[in-house]
């Protein structure tokens, strides 16, 4: 078995006038659990339909595990797919829907009754074998769909946002369900969601699309904590954005004005002078000061931007702070709470101040 | 909400009111002649007798109950076949067609059935277009006997009944989630086992009632085997219409309707029988 068990090389696709999917190229690990991230239209569900085989690519080839598959119809492909609108077949009960890809594959019944018999144990659905789907909750119909995928134990498994028809709790309960099944089972998850917290949770590498291209493909912690472009650190998570640009270069740094303070920062992407850049910090990663509580004013406060309390909005365990700052710009930051708790009590309208740990910026050269 | 209910009231006291005077009256009236005993000058003597009934059992009879039913189940074969894969491209085309599609579907509607099979008698009669286009190109050297034969009263059926038979087919299809059929496919199943296991069965309602729509009718068509057939394949419908008209045999001819009425109304119950453990709303659909 070859390390990637899918590869798209230079997969294009449209649709009518529509560039669904630009040429893309895209290598999947064996076991591991991919989601491709991104809005509606992104081409995210086109990609899983291609390595399906449910569509057939403009140009570029298809391979699995090493294999041209690219004109193959989606039955000889060992693949299966979990549809959005889960897709059980009506008139069949619940075993019969599991059992109809082993039957595809006239495996004997003896074997289908024990192999069906286990995936039902594991998906836990075994009282209910002999519902018809609509009998069923959505939850239990997305098990039916997730089970009649697996029993037939293909290389990959395709999720086309599977749990975008259930509600808030038992999502989060299908995430873990989904999440324990891959590690128990060992294929491959290819998942699709336009849920960035979704995709973060669950992935060991996501991929975030947009308009028809990877934008940037990589653990969740990277396409959090390095964005490759302003789209990527805007669509997951909150991000406050300075746009700037650079004064001047060095070997090493690059030196931008923000709200016409003077900053340095590391030049880890080749900056060059006059360059336009977006200078993007986390909320969580800025810090909110009262004038009392910073020790040596002199020095600090050139490099902390001056600003008025507009919001505050208690969540628990956080705090969300949104301060407009003189050049009338909002920042969004979020403090957590620790031992000393009156710290926190912010009053709406009281002067702060904000600045974030050096190096927890990230900066990204525009793309124009 | 008052005259809501007064409205909805009066909308089905109409209905009602007129099916009971020209649907359930008629039959009733017809129940009670095929029980009389058929009388030259007066049409019917009252006089009770099953008579009428009894002597359907004879040969002749039971021969054009076969024939009768040999056109109806071909013609509805034949609409079936025609039928079922232009239903299911049109409903699977994307809208522009589709509207289109069904439109010429509906067309012939707008024209009385009688003047499109004298239509079709112009087309396929030995001086008819079709041979003089024939002859013309130099494909034959005589005329085609086409009219007059059991393929032209089959055409003349399968033309007039295809209507029946897409429309239902159709408005089933559309409902299927092609989903479906891409899950289906993409769990190992090919063209085949896909049509049999996953397509066939979920439209069946749909072909159950299309099949409903062109048989029941094609069993009793009268004029296409007149016109089409030059009145030598004498078929059930043809055997009522001479009772009544040319035999002046009102009694028979009612009892043959009678025994007609049951057969469709058993067809009837069947199917909805076997739409009440399925979908009971593609029975209500067709009623």
């Amino acid at each position: 078995m070859s390390e990637y068990v899918v590869e798209l090389k230079g997969v294009s696709k449209r649709f009518g006038d529509y560039q669904a999917l630009e040429e893309i190229d895209l290598t999947i690990r064996n076991g591991e659990f991919l989601t491709l991230l991104g809005p509606s239209g992104c081409g995210k569900t086109t990609i899983l339909r291609l390595i399906s085989g449910l569509e057939r690519p403009d140009t570029g080839s298809i391979y699995i595990n090493g294999q041209d598959v690219t004109d193959w119809p989606p039955e000889h492909r060992h693949l299966n797919m979990v549809f959005q609108s889960y897709a059980l077949f009506p008139h069949m009960t619940v075993f019969e829907n599991i059992a109809f890809g082993l039957r595809c594959k006239k495996i004997p019944e003896k074997e289908i009754n024990e192999r069906v018999e286990e995936i039902l144990r594991i998906v836990k659905l075994t009282k209910l074998a002999e519902r018809k789907p609509n009998q069923l909750s959505g939850g239990q119909q997305q098990r039916v769909a997730i089970a009649r995928a697996v029993v037939n134990r293909p290389l990959v498994l395709l999720l086309d946002e599977p749990l975008s028809a259930l509600d808030y709790n038992l999502r989060k309960d299908m995430q873990v369900e989904l999440k324990q099944l891959q590690r128990k089972l060992g294929v491959t998850f290819v998942f699709v969601t336009h849920d960035q917290e979704e995709a973060l949770s669950m992935s060991d590498r996501v991929a975030v699309m947009n308009e028809g291209k990877i934008e940037q493909l990589g653990s969740p912690r990277d396409v959090y904590e390095e964005p490759v472009s302003l789209y990527v650190a805007e669509f997951i998570g909150e991000a406050n954005i300075f746009e700037t640009k650079v004064i001047r270069t060095n070997k090493k740094n690059i030196i931008v004005s923000i709200e016409d303070k003077r900053f340095t920062f590391k030049n880890k992407r080749g900056c060059k002078t006059r360059q336009e850049v977006n200078i993007m910090v986390r909320p969580e990663d800025l810090a909110v000061w009262r004038e009392d509580e910073i020790a040596d004013k002199a020095n600090e406060m050139d490099s902390m931007l001056p600003g008025k309390v507009e919001q505050v909005i208690y969540k628990g365990s956080i705090v969300e702070l949104i301060v407009r700052l003189e050049s009338n710009k909002r920042l969004f930051a979020t403090e957590f709470f620790n031992e000393d708790d009156e710290k926190l009590d912010y009053q709406i309208g009281e002067p702060v101040w904000v600045n974030w740990l050096p190096g927890w910026e990230v900066v990204l050269p525009n793309a124009n | 909400m008052q005259t809501k209910s007064t409205f909805k009231k009066i909308c089905v006291t109409v209905i009602w009111g007129w099916l009971l005077l020209f649907a359930l009256v008629p039959a009733a009236l017809m129940l009670i002649t095929s029980f009389l005993t058929p009388d030259s000058n007066d049409i019917v003597s009252f006089h009770l007798t099953f008579g009428n009934y009894t002597q359907l059992f004879n040969p002749a009879y039971l021969r054009i109950l076969l024939q009768s039913l040999y056109l109806a189940f071909s013609c509805t074969a034949l609409c079936l076949l025609i039928g079922y894969p232009f239903a299911f491209i049109i409903a699977r085309s994307t809208s522009k067609h589709r509207s289109l599609f069904l439109l010429l579907v509906i067309i012939p509607f707008w024209t009385s059935s009688l003047i499109r099979t004298y239509a079709i008698m112009a087309l396929i009669k030995a001086k008819g277009i079709i041979n003089t286009v024939l002859l013309a190109v130099g494909i034959v050297h005589h005329p085609l006997p086409m009219l007059y034969t059991y393929g032209a009263i089959l055409l003349g059926c399968v033309y007039d009944f295809l209507p029946f038979m897409i429309l239902p087919l159709y408005a089933n299809i559309e409902k299927l989630n092609p989903e479906l059929i891409e899950a289906a496919r993409d769990l190992g199943a090919g063209r085949i086992r896909t049509l049999c296991k996953i397509i066939l069965p979920l439209t069946s309602s749909g072909i159950m009632a299309g099949t409903l729509l062109v048989f029941l009718p094609a069993m009793t068509m009268f004029y296409i085997p007149v016109l089409l057939g030059g009145a030598k394949n004498l078929l059930l419908g043809n055997l009522i219409e001479n009772q009544f008209l040319a035999a002046n045999n009102w009694p028979v001819g009612a009892a043959i309707s009678m025994i007609i009425t049951l057969f469709m109304c058993g067809m009837i119950f069947f199917y909805w029988r076997n739409s009440l453990s399925k979908d009971r709303s593609n029975f209500e659909e067709l009623v």
